[in-house]
């Protein structure tokens, strides 16, 4: 069923509502063409699955497309990817070469029909170069503090020539010489991942997958990627073992743009070995899955070792859940230590934050509740329509003040 | 009072909707701090000093300002923090003025404790300046009468009461807010206009600063519509 902005007005007000259908009329006969590099999995598929239909209902000309790409194109931009989130790894001119091959191609294949063209991420960005008198966004949903320095010099070449770029947190930006906003990503909370769901189909879910609920339950819900440090994950929950009997779930799907997937799902389940109380599930896109395990669980972990933003923190507090995650990337937006959840920097530091919210659940449910509050007003889809509307109206308003 | 008195010129409702804008400038230090407050853009020392007020609704009162939250949370630095803290934003009527009290602030904690200057945040947890990019958008409510006015302050958002309240007098740098202006120069009430300017705006929660307001024209006014 196609959601309708109407339909949030319960969760977000009438009034917040009313906004954004005054600023969206202002964007009339405005194509806004976004680009990115998979329909399916990662955030940003699913917050583009989300917002398009919903901009289109608004009025708003919103239109999706998806550039092409073989394995090795992919390998290289997982690798970009990797790099520029501090992992090392050796970045060669052929990877260059193959960047620039495939991107060539989607240059001369893609169709630029938008007034406002909004790319996303590394993987397209080399489309402006089929840039004419139109404005282009470039949007990164990664995080970039540390990037490799030459993979990042060889996207400066492209970002500089855009209008405007977006980031997730301001701790990824750096002096540029075009204008640059910081635009969190958000959660939908009427899809099928957020929705409220009947303790009946909870339990189908769990019964499923054979968990029982009668032991506490640590969840992380990730796709299976280093940098989301499931192994560590599973240190995490060894050290809590020791001293409360509890479950573990790691749940995730993969994504077509993802060719190291299937290797880190091996290590993850490798790392388990016979534990019964550890269970690891290898997801296809089942987003109703995902919110039931979400729900049935205790307490939800996000460890990342680096993160563009971490949706699943937002997921699990929208749930009134204690989340326990990772100083890092746009973690921090989310979490408010020891006031909407809990920050840590270490294995150590997880499992001594999940030893304390299991041991103090009037504590845990509190923390919940301020980051429930906390994503409400901050971290909702209608939030995120309004901000992508502002930025668009910006490219064509100068000024810090401006009247519309 | 009548209520139904009606205003030679509407008061036209507008909301204000924000996007922020990144500088690409952090501070990691006192002494950083302190240079980048005196060369960033107005829009940048505004949007540190009232961000908290939109985005922690729930947390009010007292909402700390960024820069009160980071001296004492990332530098350790508590009494400077609070004196930033207890900056009395409403006695200013611009942002220059702000700017130069938070900066004196600082000098002077600095002088006192010459320590603090050898602090640095750690990496990941520096100072980044941000800036605020402002959408002013008239409503469709207006009001001509008292009765009106009452009415359409409970339905519009808290942006239009942010706009009105906090924006229009210290932005705009106009002397007082939007309602105490209209309510004296267009309707003659000003023992309203007056008690509604006298509202400190930075110690309560938008939602709050709403009731408030009701309560001060249904109090004057001797209508209680609830």
């Amino acid at each position: 069923m196609i959601k309708k902005i109407e339909d949030y007005i319960p969760i977000v007000g009438q009034s917040a509502v009313d906004d954004v259908r005054l600023i969206a009329e202002k964007l009339k006969g405005k194509v806004i063409q976004n680009v990115n590099s998979t329909k399916n999995g990662g955030g940003v598929a699913e917050i583009l699955n989300n917002m398009t239909p919903l901009l289109q209902g608004l009025g708003v000309d919103a239109r999706w497309d998806v550039i092409q790409g073989e394995e090795h194109f992919f390998s290289v931009t997982k690798k970009f990817h990797n790099v520029l989130h501090g992992r090392p790894d050796e970045v060669t001119q052929r990877d260059f070469d193959i960047f620039m091959e495939t991107s060539e191609k989607n240059v001369r294949a893609i169709d630029i029909t938008g007034d406002i063209v909004f790319v996303h991420d590394p993987q397209p960005i080399a489309l402006i170069n089929k840039k004419q008198n139109n404005k282009w966004i470039w949007r990164c949903h990664i995080d970039v503090s540390h990037p490799h320095q030459r993979v990042w010099n060889f996207l400066m070449d492209f970002i500089v020539r855009y209008d405007s770029a977006v980031f997730s947190a301001p701790g990824f930006s750096f002096k540029l010489p075009i204008r640059q906003f910081l635009i969190s990503p958000s959660i939908d909370p009427l899809s099928d991942k957020n929705k409220e769901l009947s303790s009946d189909e909870i339990d189908a879910v769990m019964y499923k997958y054979g968990i029982s609920r009668k032991k506490p339950i640590i969840t992380q819900i990730s796709r299976f990627d280093r940098l989301k440090d499931p192994l560590g994950v599973i240190e995490m929950y060894q050290l809590v073992k020791k001293y409360v009997d509890c479950q573990l779930i790691l749940a995730g799907g993969g994504a077509s743009d993802d060719p190291e997937g299937m290797e880190v799902f091996a290590e993850v389940k490798e790392k388990a070995k016979k534990d019964p109380d550890i269970h690891i599930l290898l997801l296809p896109q089942d987003d109703i899955t995902i919110n039931a395990l979400q729900r049935a669980s205790t307490i939800i972990v996000q460890k990342s070792l680096k993160e563009g933003f971490g949706l699943t923190v937002a997921e699990g507090l929208w749930k009134k859940k204690p989340v326990v995650a990772s100083h890092v990337g746009g973690i921090p937006l989310q979490i408010t230590h020891k006031h909407s959840g809990m920050l840590c920097y270490s294995i150590q530091g997880a499992a001594y934050s999940v030893k304390q919210l299991l041991n103090s659940p009037a504590y845990a449910k509190r923390l919940g509740e301020n980051g429930h509050e906390h994503i409400k007003n901050n971290f909702l889809i209608t939030r995120h329509i309004k901000d992508y509307i502002l930025l668009f109206l910006s490219l064509f308003h100068a000024g810090d003040i401006v009247y519309l | 009072m009548n209520t139904r008195i009606t205003a030679p010129e509407e008061f036209i409702f507008c909301t204000r909707l924000h996007l922020s804008e990144l500088t690409g400038l952090r501070a990691s230090t006192l002494n950083q701090l302190l240079h980048l407050l005196q060369k960033v853009p107005g829009s940048s020392i505004y949007h540190h000093t009232h961000r908290f007020l939109q985005q922690h609704q729930y947390l009010s009162p007292e909402p700390p300002n960024d820069f009160a939250f980071w001296v004492t949370e990332i530098l350790g630095e508590g009494e400077l923090g609070e004196q930033l803290a207890s900056i009395d934003t409403i006695q200013f009527s611009n942002i220059r003025a702000l700017r130069e009290c938070i900066i004196e602030t600082i000098e002077q904690h600095i002088k006192a404790h010459q320590f603090a200057q050898l602090k640095f945040a750690k990496e990941g947890e520096e100072f980044h300046f941000i800036k605020s990019v402002s959408f002013v958008i008239p409503t469709a409510y207006k009001a001509s009468t008292l009765e009106d006015f009452s009415a359409i302050l409970k339905k519009i958002t808290v942006d239009s009461i942010y706009f009105h309240v906090f924006e229009s007098r210290l932005r705009l740098e106009k002397k007082t807010n939007d309602f105490s202006f209209w309510l004296e120069t267009s309707l003659h009430e000003k023992n309203l206009a007056d008690e509604i300017a006298r509202l400190d705006p930075y110690n309560q929660t938008l939602e709050d600063l709403r009731m408030n307001i009701i309560g001060i024209i249904e109090r004057g006014s001797g209508t209680n519509n609830d």
